[in-house]
């Protein structure tokens, strides 16, 4: 039989709970409970004012840029209480912040980083997610090489997540990665926030696939579409990732399809080429929207509730901003700290001169000789 | 020496556990002269069998490392003896194994990775350019990357263009990592195993010309401190300055120029980041010339950067203007006869001297 079937290959979608709120009870079994439910819900609404209120200081001068999270934070939250909190490493992108407040990220530390301060970055002990990463792709790669040394180091229940989103699946690094992580049978889950858009370019454009999904397919990696509105769907997809993880059943990948309500980040005005139709759409999707219509069914929220949130959020966000613009801001003579471990001779006497010009680096001729020569 | 208080400890997964080396100076290291003599490929192997051997975390990744030994031979044997978890031959993706260590890197781990030559690492440079050398300062100081990257630069004989890149001049450029030249085996297996202990990322470059070259290796291990440069030779006239093979071609010139009264020191930089400058001020400063030797491209290269320094700091000793012998500036040749007339050799460096030396008789 010369001609035959070598390989055959769907793709399957996973939604719980629906737009209108309405859950699918048999495929909820085992996932959340209405109590995490409203922690999750809370979560999100806590963050959507973070969302707010970062556009705010940005358009007025406070903050340089900031990608609003908008529309997607079912897929941070969701994703985050499927991975074990101080165990498992996530390794971001920069539009999952949910997800890192929920393992332990001081909100303020976003801000932080946003406004322009490396520190930010610099996570708190016990912390186990690595700097955003704004350079599209490449820390898939660093995430699979975590997961690979959590292998080979025999650490056990411990597991990796790295979020992206679809334009990254475009990039070399994503198929090293995927590559990689498949080959070594790391237990690394690749999360592809699939919002539609890279800035400007739709995901038709973006590639020729139906679906992110099957990408995964050229890399025999167990692969699932989930509705990435959905909290239950995205915990359950995630949590079974996990499992398959750490039992050692290697790398998942999962395409979450969402949708950025924003613009790609402040920068940006995505009017110009987005039509309002589509974004109307998609704001009758909006993963809080539908939470919120499920907890009011199962009778667990009300009005009440909801103002009482809205206003815990917004004293928990200034609260927030007020930390983060609190800051010292670092000196210029912070330039060179972190560069190495140890700072080299000639990094120490461009430091101590704090010139950049020629005059500057030879300490003999501004009389900084012996300090230069010295000890920081 | 080196020392972690930059990063906090407490904090990083991967600190903690270093096991920094004692450095000794110079004079104290082991001697260069004896007849353990083996080729510096060996020497390459040594350093990295030791370190392997002494820590678990360390391993080697690379195209063809394992099973075929190495497309050099340099790790001949090291998967009989280390095993394919530790000597691991990758997926032909540079950007692939290089990334992926720098989050092994991240974690504790502490890679060695083998590009089969320099020339293969553009397709890299994200990783090697954008994440490794910056991932201590874009964290605040929290996040080290210890790793090697290692492999052959420069002209490897008829492999024209694309495949004889010296990278020296472009990848020197960044702040944030090492970068080691060795050109000898004594002290490409001293610098190699400083590099593999050493918590900051260490590009490591090797000439594919030089790995057959055979000198006397201790068999214990040492470690070469980085940023201090080698006197190869020592004279009064003029001062040579060159790092990795073309540092041979100076000794060579020097000895003919000797024949002639015209002493030359000859320095070895062995490390351009850090760069010894203040080894090339103390000699220009006692022979008042200099010739700087690089075998790669004179638009803003290493010895650019080594000139600008030294007119910075020493400019009134200076006798005449600093000249520099480097490749010409087009793609390397493939022809035979254009790729060595292209390349710095003893012949033009001995030219260089002899006019620095004319013009300030």
């Amino acid at each position: 039989m010369p001609h035959r079937t070598v390989y055959e290959a769907k793709i399957e979608h996973l939604q719980i709970l629906d737009e209108d709120g309405k859950l699918d009870k048999k495929l909820a079994k085992d996932t959340l409970t209405d109590e995490q439910v409203v922690h999750l819900y809370e979560q999100m609404r806590i963050c959507r004012e973070l969302d707010e209120i970062a556009f705010k200081l940005q358009r007025s001068g406070r903050m340089g840029t900031y990608p609003q999270n908008k529309g997607q934070e079912a897929n941070a939250v969701g994703s985050a209480l499927a991975m074990k909190k101080g165990v498992d490493w996530l390794v971001p992108a920069y539009r999952e912040n949910a997800a890192l407040f929920m393992h332990g990220l001081p909100m303020h530390f976003v801000l932080v980083y946003w406004m322009g301060d490396e520190r930010g970055s610099k996570m708190p002990e016990g912390v186990n997610i690595t700097p955003l990463s704004v350079p599209i792709g490449t820390h898939m790669l660093h995430a699979t090489g975590i997961a690979w040394a959590t292998k080979i180091r025999k650490e056990k229940d411990k597991a990796v997540i790295t979020y992206f989103g679809d334009g990254a699946t475009s990039e070399g690094d994503f198929h090293g990665a995927m590559n990689f992580a498949s080959t070594m049978q790391v237990p690394c889950i690749f999360y592809c926030q699939n919002n539609q858009w890279a800035i400007s370019v739709p995901r038709e454009q973006q590639m020729n696939s139906q679906t992110v999904a099957q990408k995964a397919l050229a890399y025999d990696m167990p692969t699932l579409q989930v509705d990435g509105n959905d909290v239950f769907a995205v915990f359950k997809a995630v949590k079974d990732a996990r499992k398959r993880a750490v039992q050692g059943g290697g790398p998942s990948f999962i395409e979450a399809v969402t949708y950025r309500l924003g613009d790609h980040t402040t920068a940006d005005d995505a009017r110009r080429y987005r039509d309002q139709g589509e974004v109307d759409a998609w704001l009758d999707k909006d993963p809080l929207i539908r939470t919120r219509k499920y907890l009011e069914s199962q009778g667990v929220w009300d009005d009440k509730k909801q103002t009482a949130l809205e206003e815990r959020a917004k004293k928990i966000v200034a609260e927030v901003v007020k930390t983060a613009e609190g800051i010292e801001k670092p000196s210029p003579a912070d330039f060179f700290n972190s560069m190495y471990a140890e700072l080299p001779a000639d990094l120490r006497t461009q430091r101590d001169t704090m010139r950049t010009s020629s005059i500057g680096r030879n300490p003999e001729q501004i009389g900084l000789k012996a300090q230069a020569a010295g000890t920081r | 020496m080196t020392t972690l208080e930059m990063i906090d400890s407490k904090i990083h997964p991967a600190v903690g556990e270093w096991t920094l080396p004692d450095f000794v100076d110079e004079a104290d290291l082991p001697g260069r002269d004896g007849d353990r003599v083996i080729q510096f490929r060996e020497a390459i192997r040594e350093a990295m069998s030791h370190e392997m051997r002494q820590d678990e975390k360390v391993f080697l990744i690379g195209e063809e490392v394992a099973e075929y030994n190495g497309a050099y031979k340099i790790s001949q044997g090291m998967l009989d003896e280390f095993g394919p978890r530790r000597i691991i031959d990758s997926p032909i993706s540079e950007n692939g194994f290089a990334g992926m260590c720098i989050g092994a890197a991240m974690y504790g781990l502490r890679p060695i990775v083998e590009f089969m030559s320099w020339s293969f690492s553009f397709v890299a440079a994200d990783a090697i350019l954008n994440n490794a050398p910056k991932m201590l300062y874009m964290s605040g100081g929290q996040w080290g990357c210890p790793i090697v990257f290692r492999g052959n630069d420069g002209a490897g004989g008829q492999l024209a263009s694309t495949h004889s890149w010296c990278v020296e001049g472009l990848y020197a450029n960044v702040p944030g990592l090492k970068m080691a030249i060795p050109s000898n085996p004594y002290d490409a297996k001293g610098l190699l195993a400083t590099a593999i202990r050493d918590p900051d990322p260490v590009f490591f470059l090797e000439s594919e010309r030089m790995l057959g070259d055979k000198a006397h290796v201790p068999e214990e291990q040492y470690y070469i401190p980085f940023g201090r440069a080698r006197l190869a030779r020592e004279g009064e006239h003029c001062t040579l300055v060159s790092f990795g093979r073309p540092v041979h071609f100076c000794v060579e010139a020097a000895e003919k120029l000797a024949a002639d009264g015209i002493e030359c020191d000859v320095l070895d930089m062995r490390t351009i980041r850090p760069l010894d400058i203040d080894a090339v001020i103390k000699s220009v400063k006692k022979t008042s010339r200099v010739v700087v030797v690089d075998q790669s491209w004179p638009f803003g290269g290493v010895s650019s950067e080594v000139i600008t320094q030294i007119c910075e700091r020493c400019f009134d000793y200076l006798d005449h203007p600093p000249v520099r012998v480097n490749t010409e500036d087009v793609p390397t040749p493939y022809a035979k006869n254009l790729e060595a007339a292209y390349l710095p050799n003893p012949t033009k460096i001995e030219a260089a001297v002899r006019k620095v030396i004319e013009a300030t008789a």
